[in-house]
């Protein structure tokens, strides 16, 4: 295989590529003319995927700062099936509210490459830059329906918050390059372990504002307030892109700057993370239980399973570390491809007038539309955690590995707040095919497009669920390769 | 040396006391004006630091034009005074019960931070090269465009990857500001 110093970005290279492909056919469009230009996404993102599989065990690296070890592409796959399945759901909700196809797939390209990037970059300064790159996108695409007061107000809102949580982040960087001289991840690490600087209180305060930062990110509490209003405002299908890809991506720079670069210090910044996680997952399902809007419910929902997730952080060190790190990546899996079904489901029920996220609306569901029934209640149950779907196997894996590195208070926190989640996802069940449906308008027909991109998510659902040990071998082959 | 400390004493006070003018005064024509000072405070701290580019920069940039535009911003929307007894009534050190005992304790965390910095030992000051390669306009942009080498990773990719950065914040800022068709 010819090999070059562009190999490590082939597959970021191949998503911006299809976003300026993207926006240039927009550009050229004649007024009322159709084009698939969802399709053209599609085609980068599946060559993205594709150059993931085979750079694959390569341990390529570009300009010494990006690097596709095997934990990056993992990630990279993930997104790229979060993108592809969010471009597959999003024809639906384009069509329907009038979006603007060109920029909003364009966007949604770019936010992709720096979700990727952010995986992949082995520099902080680059960190920053990938971060930026995918919030912007974010912040657009949550506000992209002009003519809806929420989704401005949730864009607005999101959009001073982040930029106020970025601050934070490059304020940490500038502490921890004002000590160890360097933005690089492992020149970072070995300065630390060289200097045994873990009192210093300057490096405390810069991996104190990181946490902040990243906390931010994958809304953990105490930084998880915007996280219900944003969901609640933005187009479901955005929704689902966000609280997927967007946590994913930064759960990946997460673990890599803190398991890689700040490792030297994992007796300061463990305990302060099993605190965080320990009251997210608390407060997410406590707060979760009361919520009338599935949308609020499910972003509820999201924030204690980033609790899940910071769960398995803290457990990759200690003497389970192996299984730790190799259960956020399948957890990550898991979590994306289960959520971003959810909230195609949503999508798909909505109307131009109505968004159709009440708990009510889904009242008797199974009657009108008994396919998207069934297809909620696999999803649900895989948030909620049951056998034999994707999220059972994801947080047993968790569990198993806080229990195994000696966190036993962080994995009973974990179970009994999964037990409590049950109730409001089953809840959404029942009424699903108990209730009967009170007289509200039936949503429009369901694209067969859309209806495949669910049937995808729920292959997956159940592959993950029943068949794990394949995923999780390939989670520990990539984990392997970086610590 | 002594010269050197007093000005950085000094910029670093119109730094610091000009940002908090921004956030204290209820005019935002003044709080405009106060961030300007604060900018050239910062300018001043570059200098000293032998990098005449930068704080060239940061006064032609941000002092320059960006706050200009903000001055026009301000003036064009004709922001109202902020009312002060609602100020008042909003401050958080004003406000009853939680809200006023998590405000004690950030300023207390901030005293207590403040302490832990001043008894930091020394740190490598030195950084050396990087501040060559600041000291000239020409140096800078070999630094910024060089790859990998010996002095670290450079700067090169990150450079470009802020152009995928600024494609899609000018998109986006074209579909939020756009006029509607329909």
């Amino acid at each position: 295989m010819i090999s070059s110093q562009f190999d490590a970005v082939i597959p970021i290279l191949c998503v911006a590529l299809a976003g300026l492909v993207v926006l240039l056919a927009e550009a050229f469009r004649g007024r009322d003319e159709k084009m698939p230009i969802g399709g053209l996404g599609i085609i980068g993102l599946v060559g993205a995927g594709a150059a993931s599989v085979l750079l694959w065990n390569r341990q390529a690296e570009s300009f010494g700062v990006v690097t596709a070890d095997n934990f990056a592409l993992f990630v990279n796959l993930v997104l790229v099936a979060v993108g592809i399945l969010t471009v597959i759901f999003s024809s639906q909700t384009v069509e329907r509210d009038g979006l603007p196809a060109g920029e909003y797939y364009a966007i949604l390209l770019f936010t992709i490459v720096g979700m990727m990037l952010m995986a992949q970059a082995n520099d902080l300064l680059l960190i920053f830059l990938a971060l930026e790159t995918m919030s912007i996108g974010v912040y657009v695409l949550t506000g992209i329906r002009r003519n809806q007061p929420a989704g401005t107000e949730a864009a607005f809102k999101y959009f001073l918050l982040g930029a106020f949580a970025s601050a934070f982040f490059l304020y940490g960087i500038a502490f921890l390059y004002g000590v160890t001289r360097s933005t690089h991840l492992d020149a970072i690490s070995s300065a630390i372990a060289a200097q045994s600087m873990s009192g210093n209180p300057m490096i405390l305060l810069g991996v104190g504002l990181l946490i902040v930062g990243f906390a931010f990110k994958v809304a953990a509490v105490p930084f998880h307030m915007w996280s219900p209003d944003v969901y609640e405002g933005a187009p479901a299908v955005v929704t689902g892109f966000m609280s997927t890809g967007v946590k994913a991506a930064a759960v990946a720079a997460f673990v890599r700057v803190f398991l890689k670069g700040l490792d030297p210090m994992v007796a300061d910044w463990a305990p302060v993370l099993a605190l965080i996680a320990a009251a997210t997952m608390i407060l997410g399902t406590v707060v979760g239980v009361a919520q009338t809007s599935l949308k609020r419910m499910l972003a509820y929902s999201s924030i204690a399973h980033a609790g899940y997730m910071l769960t398995a952080i803290v457990a990759a060190n200690g003497d389970g570390a192996d299984t730790g790190k190799a259960a956020i990546l399948f957890y990550l899996a898991a979590y994306s491809v289960t959520n971003l079904g959810a909230f195609g489901v949503i999508a798909l029920l909505g109307t131009r007038e109505r968004a159709n996220d009440d708990l009510r609306d889904y009242a008797g569901l199974w009657h009108t539309h008994p396919a998207l029934a069934t297809l909620m209640t696999f999803f649900l149950l895989s948030l909620g955690g049951f056998p034999p779907t994707a999220g059972f196997i994801a947080k047993w894996y968790v569990f198993g590995a806080a229990v195994g590195s000696g966190y036993y208070g962080l994995a009973i926190i974990g179970v009994l707040s999964s037990v409590v989640s049950v109730f409001f996802y089953l809840r959404i069940v029942v009424m699903m095919y108990m209730t009967d449906r009170d007289a509200r308008p039936v949503p429009a027909q369901i694209s067969r497009m859309a209806m495949a991109g669910l049937v995808l998510s729920l292959i997956g659902v159940l592959y993950l669920g029943v068949l794990p040990s394949a995923v999780i071998d390939f989670a520990q082959a990539s984990i392997s390769t970086i610590f | 040396m002594a010269s050197d400390a007093l000005l950085f004493y000094a910029f670093a006070a119109a730094a610091v006391i000009g940002a908090l003018l921004v956030v204290t005064q209820r005019n935002p024509v003044y709080s405009v004006l106060a961030l300007i000072a604060s900018f050239f405070g910062l300018s001043g701290l570059y200098v000293l630091l032998e990098a005449p580019f930068v704080a060239v920069i940061q006064i032609i940039i941000y002092a320059g034009a960006i706050m200009v535009l903000f001055l026009f911003v301000v003036m064009l929307l004709n922001v109202p005074r902020e009312d002060a007894a609602e100020w008042d009534r909003s401050h958080p050190l004003y406000r009853p019960g939680a809200v006023r005992a998590v405000a004690v304790l950030a300023i207390l965390m901030a005293l207590q931070l403040g302490w832990a910095l001043s008894r930091t030992p020394g740190m490598s000051t030195g950084v050396a090269e990087d501040r060559a390669a600041a000291s000239s306009v020409a140096d800078l942009g070999v630094k910024l465009f060089s790859g990998a080498g010996a002095n670290g990773p450079g700067y090169m990719f990150a450079f470009e990857v802020t152009s995928i950065l600024i494609i899609i914040a000018m998109v986006g800022a074209v579909v939020i500001a756009r006029k509607r068709e329909d």
